[in-house]
């Protein structure tokens, strides 16, 4: 198992250089200089030159990026060219609202999918069966932003059950903290739901073929614990790997449900940066995103052994 | 040929035709819905009014004669540019799905034949995959002129390594193929290998997931332009009308949601065709997804 880790941390750091390296050189991607898009149309010279001079690019390029993946590996991404802030902590100042739009989400999220998943197989065939499958697809079909001003027309506007917009910080009170979130994570979690609820259904069809749920029914084990002990417990590793598949999807809609619900999170930080062009802050903002993408993966990877004893052992 | 005969021809055609519609239900919808949408957007200017011609003393016009969905804070046609706003919306769409598969497979084949290029490519494609497609396209477009060019390369880039898996999947499991292995005994070149013996295999999966790419295009383009990273804003686009006309949507609640569902109804369509096509291509899987 030791070995096993050892592996998979080995491959990752792999990775995540090549994330960094890439990162690092979209701004070289563009054509023309940097420095100059970054400053605007109306920019002086000087204030190019300034730029240029911040952000180090008259340094050859390796040179650059190893500057700058030191300095990242050292929490230091940067800083703001509007504001002159260091980048690093405007993410932190905004984690909190990103980190619990993200968590409720999915807590939601997995309560609704693995529920209707484990039915869909259970019935399949059958009526629930075929309206779980029909709103999987329009759960990937419907775009965030339409079903979040749906929601905000229909239960803000109309019903008045919940505020329009904004966020309220956990330290003034859980429930505020709650109603504020509910129909963000509703509209963030659309799409992951349907897929979750789609592979759930497939795992646990194919688990429910197997000969030891048959034995399972011989011997007189209730139906429910069948589903819930033998089918879902086995069915868990595809499970889990979509949840932490999708997690991208979860990272790129924050962008946009922090955009509908006016939610002060890490994405409308990089939502405020594209119109001020502030590079260092997309720039930082996506390589964070990226790196806790490939932790969450690397988690995942790793709780195999946890839902599956075998694989610890071979 | 008697009459008789061809009359039997176009009823045994039709019988058929009925039992495609009966067996693929979802694909045909998905098809007619999508080919409503095509054509709305290729006959706009005979269908539809001036999309950009502002009306002062028209404003916030509510939903009724003469304007289908009212008209914006400019006093534009909301319809008129609803219809229009399936152009950028499509072209984006059918270019990455093009592009990225195109792209893909050459890089999907050399990774799955070759067997000194896959490791490093695999790293490279599972790094493309670790950045959030929306944060790439996103960091793509802030740097550049934005133009529909620059949001088909930004949007097509993230989905390339996707197709890159799918296609070195396949290859793996055909390269060990009797018929593969005769072709290489035979003295076939390799390209020769590659094009002609292992390519058609990748066909079928590929066109679905091409259906799949066109879908989460249209979606990446729309929020880029929602949040003001695509497209120049005076092209109207599905998402730059929902943007500008989010602050009146307690007013005129239609001016954002008609764009929303023209939007959610074309990646609907998209998503039903390519699981009718997953189905039809592929019978066995489709029993299971």
């Amino acid at each position: 198992m030791l070995r096993v880790i050892v592996n998979r941390i080995g491959s990752i750091a792999v990775v995540m250089l090549l994330v960094a390296l890439m990162v690092f050189s979209l701004i070289h991607m563009a054509p023309g200089d940097p420095a100059a898009i970054i400053a605007g149309d109306n920019a002086t010279s000087e204030q190019i030159a300034s730029i240029r001079d911040r952000l180090g690019l008259g340094n050859p390029l390796p040179l650059q990026f190893l500057n700058w993946i030191f300095a990242a590996s050292r929490g230091d991404l940067g800083v703001s060219i509007f504001s002159g802030v260091p980048v690093f902590g405007l993410i932190c100042e905004r984690l909190e609202p990103t980190l619990s739009l993200t968590l409720i989400t999915i807590v939601i999220a997995l309560m609704i999918a693995v529920t209707a998943g484990v039915l869909a197989a259970a019935n399949a065939g059958s009526w629930i069966d075929r309206a779980v499958m029909a709103l999987s697809i329009l759960g990937f079909s419907a775009p965030i932003f339409v079903v979040g001003y749906v929601l905000i027309y229909v239960f803000a506007i109309q019903l008045k059950w919940l505020p329009v917009q904004g966020y309220a910080s956990l330290s003034a009170g859980i429930l505020d903290w709650l109603r504020h979130l509910v129909l963000p994570a509703l509209s963030l979690g659309l799409a992951y739901v349907a897929l979750i609820a789609r592979i759930t259904r497939t795992a646990m069809l194919d688990v429910l073929a197997e000969d030891y749920i048959r034995t399972a029914k011989a011997k007189g084990v209730s139906p429910d614990g069948i589903l819930i002990k033998h089918a879902l417990r086995n069915a868990g590793i595809p499970i889990v790997t979509v949840v932490g598949i999708g997690v991208a999807l979860l990272i790129g809609g924050v962008v946009i449900t922090e955009s509908v619900f006016n939610i002060p999170g890490v994405g409308r930080l990089v939502v405020d940066a594209i119109s001020k062009r502030d590079y260092p802050i997309i720039q930082g903002v996506t390589l964070v995103f990226s790196g806790v993408y490939v932790l969450i993966n690397l988690m995942v990877d790793l709780s195999y052994g946890l839902i599956d004893p075998r694989i610890g052992r071979r | 040929m008697s009459a008789l005969d061809a009359g039997a021809a176009t009823s045994v055609r039709r019988s058929s035709t009925g039992r495609f519609i009966k067996r693929n239900p979802m694909l045909v919808l998905g098809i007619l819905l999508l080919a409503i949408i095509l054509m709305s957007a290729i006959f706009a200017p005979w269908l539809v009014g001036d999309p950009s011609a502002m009306m002062p003393n028209r404003r916030l016009l509510p939903a009724g004669l003469g304007y289908p969905l009212g008209t914006d804070p400019l006093g534009r046609d909301v319809f008129a540019r609803t219809i229009y706003g399936a152009r950028v919306s499509l072209t984006v769409g059918i270019c990455v799905a093009t592009i990225s598969v195109l792209i893909g497979l050459a890089l999907g084949l050399i990774a799955g034949y070759l067997r000194r290029a896959d490791a490093p490519l695999m790293r490279i494609m599972d790094a493309l995959m670790s950045i959030p497609a929306i944060m790439l396209a996103i960091a793509l477009v802030a740097l550049t002129q934005a133009s529909v060019v620059t949001v088909i390369a930004a949007i097509a880039i993230p989905e390339i390594p996707r197709v890159v898996r799918l296609v070195r999947a396949v290859v793996f499991s055909v390269r060990e193929q009797p018929f593969v292995q005769a072709a290489i005994a035979g003295g076939a070149k390799t390209p020769r290998v590659i094009i002609r013996h292992i390519m058609p295999s990748t066909l079928a999966p590929l066109i679905v997931q091409a259906s799949y790419i066109c879908a989460s295009a249209i979606l990446i383009e729309a929020a880029l332009s929602f949040l003001g990273a695509g497209t120049p804003p005076s092209v109207p686009t599905w998402g730059n009308m929902i943007a500008s006309n989010r602050l009146y949507l307690a007013k005129a609640p239609w001016t954002i949601f008609g764009p929303g569902l023209e939007l959610a109804l074309t990646v609907l369509a998209i998503n039903l065709i390519g699981d009718g096509l997953r189905d039809h291509l592929d019978p066995r899987l489709s029993r299971r997804m």
